[in-house]
């Protein structure tokens, strides 16, 4: 059976690890290398490292770092934040993400979607979309949850997946920081339309959010940062709790 | 040792380099036939499209040499897959040491009336595991997958993985060794296999 994945997030800025709550209010927490091998020993099953403050001037920097972390950790990662095109992506994948994910600029020029799965691969292609509830359904919304798109959340979750994304995650904004446990609506209402994984993200604060977010909310992997982060829930203890409660897991 | 990554232009080479480098190797990474036939021990990666891999390792006539080396070689992924007889990507004829095709999950979907969600990625316990490859290695394992085409069952599989049906996850004939997984990403596991392969 194909595990449920736990995914910590780490959050980069300037080489160096953060985690705010909502896109605001970061705290400066560790070296993503120390802090991404602590998660290897824990048992994390992959690992997300999303740069918030990408700049071309960073890029070089970031790639420095992406290979760092790959000769040192020996699970999957990917590494987003700021990705705009061919040459970006080239330049992370070539120096040792085994995935990339795009948001932002997804949107604003879907086409890169299908360049890049054309040029890398589907399997490296993550789609980030950021969702937020709204009057008339679900929304997207770009620019680091800033800005809203003509978009509603599924009918661009369909369109990401036809394009070529190989795998989606799925933040809810209305949930991220909350620790109020993740929005399994839409979280089930994407995973159920499309045919790649979809990864939950926005909302973990206890065991329980996991666990109900893989049986109700149809997530083939939940992502989090503040609540590992801050070791308010060890990797170990939330799979052992997993496995009680019926889930494949990764141990 | 020599250990030497066969170079096709497919990318994930460094992932490669960098888990030999953890298990202290110094592995190089190249396309010329000598250096190749020269080495000890070979890996073919994986990642990439198996019609477009298959024409550059025409091209470079390293189809050729691949299938006439007596050291040990290890297949990764879509490496594996090109070691088949036949892959339905692209419907390209492969290098045909492994008797078994190579054929798209989305199809087996069909066939099953299983939903899956392709790629198939994620972590995924391997069993009936057979050769020196997994000496140490326990049943049902968890190891890392990533891949919308499978190798069917065949008298070479040596390990098998169950993803809506049954597959090869790994193959073994003679001195070819190949897994469907990444190795070079499956944690410790992962770690202790390329040890084996590199103590063969």
């Amino acid at each position: 059976m194909l595990s449920k994945r736990i995914i910590p997030c780490l959050d980069i800025k300037d080489g160096r690890t953060v985690k705010g709550t909502g896109f605001e209010h970061l705290r400066d927490a560790g070296d993503p290398v120390e802090l991404a091998l602590e998660y290897c020993r824990q048992g994390a099953d992959e690992l997300v490292f999303l740069d918030i403050t990408a700049t071309q001037e960073k890029r070089k920097t970031l790639a420095e770092l992406v290979t760092r972390i790959a000769q040192h950790i020996n699970i999957p990662f990917t590494v987003g934040g700021g990705i705009t095109s061919v040459e970006d992506a080239f330049l992370l994948l070539h120096a040792g993400a085994d995935k990339i994910s795009i948001n932002s600029a997804a949107v604003k020029n879907p086409g890169l979607i299908s360049e890049l799965a054309a040029r890398f691969g589907k399997q490296c292609m993550v789609v980030a979309i950021d969702t937020k509830a709204g009057e008339s359904g679900d929304d997207v919304y770009i620019s680091g949850g800033r800005t809203k798109t003509e978009w509603q959340t599924l009918a661009w979750a369909r369109q990401a997946v036809a394009l070529g994304a190989g795998e989606l995650l799925l933040t809810s904004i209305d949930s991220d920081g909350a620790k109020s446990g993740f929005a399994l609506d839409i979280t089930k209402r994407v995973a159920e339309a499309v045919s790649v994984p979809v990864i939950a993200s926005g909302g973990a604060g206890n065991a329980v959010h996991f666990r109900d977010v893989f049986l109700k909310g149809s997530a083939d992997a939940a992502l989090a940062a503040s609540i590992f982060h801050y070791r308010e829930l060890r990797i170990p203890e939330l799979k052992q709790y997993l496995k009680q409660e019926g889930l494949t897991v990764r141990l | 040792m020599k250990v030497s990554i066969i170079n096709y232009k497919a990318g994930n080479v460094r992932s490669v380099l960098f888990a030999l480098e953890r298990i202290g190797i110094q592995a190089g990474v190249s396309d010329d036939p000598d250096t190749l036939a020269s080495s000890d021990k070979l890996i073919l990666p994986g990642v990439g499209e198996a019609g477009s891999a298959m024409q550059y390792l025409r091209q470079q006539k390293l189809d050729e040499l691949i299938v006439s080396l007596k050291q040990p070689v290890l297949g990764i992924c879509l490496g594996m897959q090109l070691l088949c007889r036949h892959s339905e990507e692209g419907n390209t004829d492969c290098l045909g040491i492994f008797d078994t095709a190579v054929k798209s999950f989305s199809s087996a979907e069909k066939k099953t009336g299983e939903s899956l969600k392709v790629p198939h990625m994620g972590w995924n316990g391997i069993y009936g595991l057979e050769t020196e490859l997994y000496r140490s290695v326990g049943e049902q394992q968890p190891v890392y997958f990533v891949h919308s085409y499978y190798a069917e069952l065949c008298e070479h599989t040596v390990a098998r993985a169950n993803y809506g049906l049954e597959f090869s996850a790994s193959l073994n004939r003679n001195n070819f060794y190949a897994t469907q997984f990444h190795p070079e990403k499956s944690g410790d596991t992962g770690q202790l296999i390329l040890e084996n392969f590199i103590k063969l």
